[in-house]
This record gives structure tokens, C-alpha cells and sequence, in this order.
């Protein structure tokens, strides 16, 4: 019960973060991204609030022996750079500026039923499927 | 220009505290593309805490769209082509490259990651090069 709720919890304060952020506004993102139009660089200060907060917990907390209700922390033990890894985060990026989402921003963007925010949702869970359905590694 | 990146730097703070959150609860990176994809994947036998932090996004989502309605319904100058297109690009990419802006770019760089440092990069010079593309090719109409 304990676990669901924080888990559930920090589904919903992350929500409220890319609401708050203006990450959840497709258009801004996308001046976001294109130095070109009306550039609106204040996204980027996302970034520094995030990892402001995450650099200094991520440590706290991994400095314990395991997490309140799992025997041990899942991190990542991979630390190689392939061509995958620069493919796969290229094609992201392509279609986060052509849509102005990424993954999170569209899942929290698609309870208003906006047609653009459904489209782009649907696409990205049809796209994941495909990928591991052609996939070969696990 | 100053209520925007006073309002980035609060709600990316939120952002960090969620994930911290979540590292706390389970000891899980709070990558959204990787919490949904594995959920698709046949044969997922965590899939229940996934589900549950997808509930907390949509629940969020529907606190905000009561309380700050405007920050979410913005209609998006991209016609709903480019969307779906867009769309499968981030669903395929995502996966390959094992992360998107959360999973790579937050939580990736909080843990000094040189793979996420390497594919955050990967995408932010992408997003920024596409973005632009359509400035320069469509009036950044598409």
C-alpha cells in the first residue's frame, strides 16, 4: 500500500513539475528548440532545477544499503556509447522537435483529449511496440 | 522571459523530487519511456509499479488541466500529420536508445552517466537541428 502510494505520488508531483515547467506547452517547446524562430530558451532552466534536486538526493538516497520496498537499486550498469544509443536518441530528438513532445509531456498533455496530444501518444506506444517487435535484443 | 525560468527552475525542481521520490520507493530511474515501454513489452513481470506511476502522471495531469488549464491545452502549430509521424520517431528512438528526456537527460545526467550525457546530447542536437530544419524549409509551419 505504502509503495503504491509513493510510487503513484511520484507519477503525480512529476506531472505537476512538466506542467509547472512549461513542458507540457508543445509550442514553447518547440520555440525551444528552433534559435531561428522566437527562441524561448527558459526550458533549459528545467534542466537546472531537476538535476539541482536529483544530483544531491540521488546520492543520499543510493548511499542507503536498498530502497524502502525493493531489496536492491536498479541503475543502469551499462556504460557504452554505440551507434544504437546515438541512432536511437537522434530519431527521438528528430520527433521531439518536429512534434514539440517527448514522452512524459505527451502522456501528461493527452488527459486534456487534444487531438494533437493523442495522435502523438498513440504513435509513440504503436512505435515502441514496433521497435520491439523487430527488436532482436532484449 | 523571467516568470518562465522562474517557473522552469520550480517545476524542474518538482521533477527531481519525483524521481527522487521514486529512486527512494523502489530504487527505480524515473525514465518515463522506459516505464511505459518495458510495461508494452511481452512477458514483463514488473509491471504493476509501472502502471501505477503512469496513474499518478495521468492523475497529475488532471489536477493540472483543473488548476492551470492553459498549460496544457495549447494547440500545437504542427498539423496532426507531423504529430503521428513525430510520435513514432520518439516511440522507436526512445527504445533504441534506451532513454528520452527523464531517463537520459534528468536522471542520466544527476548520476554523472557519460552514456546519458552522451545521448542527451545525441537528442537535444537532433530536437534542435529538426526544430530549426522546419523554421528554415517551412516558415516553421508543418
Amino acid at each position: 500500500m505504502t509503495e503504491k502510494f509513493l510510487v503513484f505520488t511520484a507519477g503525480a508531483v512529476f506531472a505537476i513539475g512538466l506542467g509547472i515547467s512549461g513542458m507540457t506547452d508543445a509550442n514553447k517547446v518547440i520555440n525551444f528548440l528552433n534559435p531561428l524562430g522566437q527562441w524561448d530558451p527558459s526550458l533549459a532552466f528545467v534542466m537546472v532545477g531537476a538535476i539541482g534536486v536529483h544530483l544531491a538526493t540521488y546520492r543520499l538516497i543510493l548511499s542507503r544499503e536498498r530502497p524502502l520496498f525493493a531489496a536492491a537499486f536498479s541503475v543502469a550498469a551499462s556504460t557504452n556509447v554505440d551507434t544504437r544509443l546515438l541512432i536511437g536518441a537522434g530519431l527521438f530528438g528528430a520527433g521531439w522537435g518536429l512534434g514539440g513532445f517527448c514522452p512524459g509531456p505527451g502522456i501528461v498533455s493527452a488527459v486534456a483529449l487534444g487531438t494533437e496530444a493523442l495522435v502523438f501518444v498513440g504513435a509513440m506506444l504503436g512505435g515502441m511496440v514496433l521497435f520491439h517487435v523487430f527488436d532482436r535484443q532484449p | 522571459m523571467m516568470e518562465s525560468i522562474i517557473n522552469a527552475i520550480i517545476g524542474g525542481a518538482l521533477i527531481g523530487m519525483a524521481a527522487s521520490l521514486l529512486f527512494l520507493a523502489n530504487g527505480r530511474i524515473a525514465g518515463i519511456s522506459g516505464i511505459v515501454g518495458q510495461s508494452l513489452r511481452v512477458g514483463t513481470t514488473d509491471r504493476r509499479w509501472r502502471l501505477t506511476f503512469v496513474a499518478g502522471l495521468l492523475v497529475g495531469g488532471m489536477g493540472l488541466m483543473n488548476v492551470m488549464p492553459e498549460a496544457i491545452v495549447a494547440p500545437s502549430t504542427r498539423t496532426v500529420g507531423a504529430v503521428a509521424i513525430a510520435g513514432l520517431l520518439v516511440g522507436v528512438g526512445t527504445r533504441m536508445g534506451n532513454g528520452c528526456t527523464s531517463g537520459h537527460g534528468v536522471c542520466g545526467l544527476s548520476r554523472m552517466s557519460g552514456r546519458s550525457l552522451a545521448a542527451t546530447l545525441a537528442f537535444m542536437a537532433a530536437g534542435f537541428a529538426s526544430a530549426s530544419l522546419i523554421q528554415v524549409a517551412m516558415g516553421g509551419v508543418l
